[in-house]
């Protein structure tokens, strides 16, 4: 058994081995010179009789007119110059190029191009224009925030002791809880809202901070089945950390048993 | 050399055994009230030192009585003539019976042992002496007689000088020390140098505080101006693990208590994480986390890595401790059977069992040091939210109400010594922390400024 493993491994070697020298001699023969290059091909024809006429092809601006503050692009091609400059404190550039400008005020670019033949110049004109006064601030009545209308009109979500079930009370606050979340949140598409769990002060501490945490998560859960997005929504325990009245009383233990919506951070 | 290895692996059994019946023996005695009695004579002093003596007498009596393994023997039945010197003793002269068939009659020659060992005294032991000042100092001259002995010589167990400064301070010095002295001759452990670390919120936001055991040198750990609570200690002291909004949703923060700094620990993704609790090696975590909606309780190394959820129900679940004897039992809290009850399982999950009965609330297990006894809050027998302090012998699960006040008596926590628990009480507007006896005597308050609560004992750092 060892020795036919043996022998395999060697066999499977010796195949590996076989496959590479194939893999080197395929790349063993030179390539072929390739062929001259274009380029060399002026040397081989004739020169011309006259030297070629100097030519501005294209000379642009892209945009044409900007606001103040705003930049536009000079893009332009030029054929058998020696010397192109730009004016405008630019100088000497290339043949083709292309450059952007931050002019402040309107204002003609020229683009010069000297050869043997002679001159070329074009000229483009970029108009400047001052930007537009900031849109009027909206009118104060128009904007009760999304903030002021939650705490104004959010209704809390009371809960039994030791119970995170939604009761009947609980669901019509929470519906009506749901049409202002929606109302708010497609006012402002920015605005997120913290469910807050809280308990009365009798159980302990630390098993309140878990109960306070599942009733601010079962509020959540009701509200994206009505169809409060869910992303807009995070929740918080404060266990019994933040009691809305202190005193020891039923009255007073079931305001304390709740959820309450409050604007996000 | 098979023999040796044998003999002393039987030698260290045998020790192990021994030292595990100690400390039960300690905590049976203290559950059961069997103590060795003491009677404590009031010390007179020489000169100036008299002026302090009433301060060395109270002193000595708190320090004996507080540590709860002495019967202590109310000063009322003493003898009229009070020994202070060794020498004071003098042993009844034995006079032939008159008649044959009586018994032998004694004649009194001044103080002796038997009149602290009999009726009305009943006494074991009797510490006396006296105090004097040399070179401007406070000297005591301090006894512990063993009263079962026949004589003088045998029935010392301690005779010592102790040297302190000529004012009250010195007077409780040496009576502190004198108290250690006799009181480690029964095996009581000493607290000195033990912590208790505790939420205050003095400064008008929930902190992290530290005191001593008698709740001197309280200070201040952590200052986020947040809500930072629950606080729990690794088993060699050096670290304090807590829940903080710090940073927004509650999550846990561990604070080195040596260089009060932060040490890292990764929190899961989770509303709230909650109530850490050190493994007894110290080398894991465990706490509770939000999964799927409900608190569970998790398990992770001290860094937060290597996380693992241990319970699957639809219930909240905290306050999970582990016996310190035995790390594969975990106790914790549990509404899955409707209230908050206490529970036991497995670290693996399995074997859950509801340990307490199904009525009220129960609240903070925390185990005892030589994992026997749990001590918890229970509103069993008052109205929603009325704790009191409750200890369950964990094999016998009877459980002993200590407290019976209508105040909430909370966060019950057992100290090193195995004999002290602290705990918090509302008795008036504000929460405070008291230590008691395991035996639910022996109330002291620790603190008094604003609301302290959540207290727990770790022992002093080597």
């Amino acid at each position: 058994m060892k020795t036919q493993h043996r022998t395999l491994s060697a066999a499977v070697f010796a195949g590996m081995l076989l496959i590479t020298a194939a893999g080197c001699k395929k790349k063993a023969p030179a390539p072929p010179p390739p062929p001259p290059p274009a380029a060399r091909q002026p040397e081989t024809t004739p020169p011309p009789a006259a030297p070629l006429t100097v030519r501005i092809n294209s000379f642009t601006a892209e945009p044409r007119s900007i606001e103040r503050g705003q930049s536009a692009t000079l893009r332009w091609s030029v054929a058998n110059a020696t010397d192109i400059s730009l004016d405008q404190n630019i100088g000497a550039v290339q043949a083709n190029g292309n450059r952007q400008v931050f002019p402040s005020n309107t204002v003609t670019y020229t683009l010069t191009a000297r050869g043997a033949s002679g001159t070329d110049t074009r000229s483009v004109t970029v108009e400047v224009s001052a930007p537009p006064p900031p849109p009027p601030a909206p009118p104060p009545a128009a904007s009760v925030s999304g903030s002021d209308l939650l705490t104004r009109e959010a209704q809390d979500a009371y809960f039994d002791y030791d119970k995170s079930d939604i009761r009947s009370d609980a669901q019509q606050a929470l519906a009506r809880d749901a049409d202002l979340l929606k109302r708010i949140f497609a006012a402002d598409r920015s605005f997120t809202v913290v469910i807050e769990g809280h308990c009365d002060e009798r159980g302990s501490a630390e098993y309140n901070l878990g109960l306070g945490d599942r009733r601010a998560t079962a509020a959540k859960e009701y509200l994206v089945q009505l169809g409060v997005p869910a992303d807009r929504l995070t929740t918080i325990s404060y266990g019994k950390d933040r009691p809305v009245c202190t005193d020891a009383n039923e009255a007073c233990y079931q305001r304390n048993r709740r959820a309450h919506l409050a604007p996000g951070k | 050399m098979k023999k040796n290895i044998v003999i002393a692996f039987a030698m260290a059994a045998g020790c192990v055994a021994l030292l595990l019946a100690q400390q039960a023996d300690i905590n049976i005695k203290v559950v059961s009230g069997e103590k060795p009695a003491i009677a404590v004579t009031d010390f007179r002093g020489s000169g100036d030192a008299q002026r302090y003596m009433d301060t060395f007498n109270q002193t000595l009596w708190d320090e004996l009585s507080g540590a709860g393994i002495l019967k202590m023997i109310a000063k009322s039945v003493y003898p009229l003539t009070v020994p202070q010197r060794p020498q004071d003793f003098h042993p009844p002269t034995q006079i032939a019976p008159a008649r044959r068939g009586e018994a032998p009659r004694v004649q009194s020659n001044g103080p002796w042992l038997t009149d602290w060992s009999n009726p009305p005294v009943n006494a074991n032991y009797l510490a006396f002496g006296y105090t004097g000042v040399q070179e401007g100092r406070l000297v005591l001259s301090g006894y512990l007689y063993n009263l079962g002995q026949a004589d003088l010589n045998s029935a010392q167990v301690i005779g010592k000088l102790y040297f302190g400064s000529l004012d009250a301070e010195g007077a409780k010095k040496v009576a502190r020390e004198f108290a250690a002295d006799i009181l480690q001759q029964f095996g009581a452990k000493s607290l000195a140098g033990s912590k208790i670390y505790f939420v205050s919120d003095r400064t008008g936001n929930k902190e992290i505080w530290s005191m001593d055991y008698d709740g001197s040198n309280q200070s201040q750990i952590t200052r986020y101006k947040s809500i930072s609570t629950m606080p729990a200690v690794s088993p060699d002291g050096k670290m304090v693990a807590f829940t903080t909004y710090a940073q927004g949703n509650p999550k846990i923060m561990i604070y080195s208590t040596e260089s009060l700094r932060r040490v890292p620990f990764y929190n899961p993704v989770s509303s709230v994480v909650e109530t850490p609790e050190f493994t007894p090696d110290g080398r894991r975590m465990l706490f509770s986390a939000t999964i799927d909606g409900w608190t569970q309780i998790c398990e992770a190394n001290v860094d937060g890595s290597d996380m693992r959820r241990i319970s699957h129900v639809r219930s909240v679940e905290v306050s999970s401790k582990v016996n310190p004897k035995n790390p594969s039992q975990v106790v914790y809290i549990s509404g899955k059977s409707g209230h908050q009850q206490l529970w036991k399982m497995n670290i693996d999950g399995g074997d859950q069992e509801m340990i307490t009965s199904g009525e009220g609330d129960v609240a903070n297990p925390s185990w005892s040091p030589n994992g026997q006894f749990l001590a918890f809050a229970w509103t069993r027998g008052y109205e929603i939210g009325g704790f009191n302090i409750f200890v369950m012998d964990v094999a016998k699960r009877v459980p002993v109400q200590l407290t019976h006040v209508n105040g909430r008596n909370e966060n019950p926590w057992w100290a090193p010594d195995g004999v002290h628990l602290v705990f918090t009480t509302k008795r008036g507007s504000a929460t405070q922390v008291y230590t008691m006896l395991a035996d639910g005597t022996h109330v002291q308050q620790l603190t008094t400024q604003g609301n302290n609560i959540q207290p727990v004992w770790s022992k002093a750092i080597n």
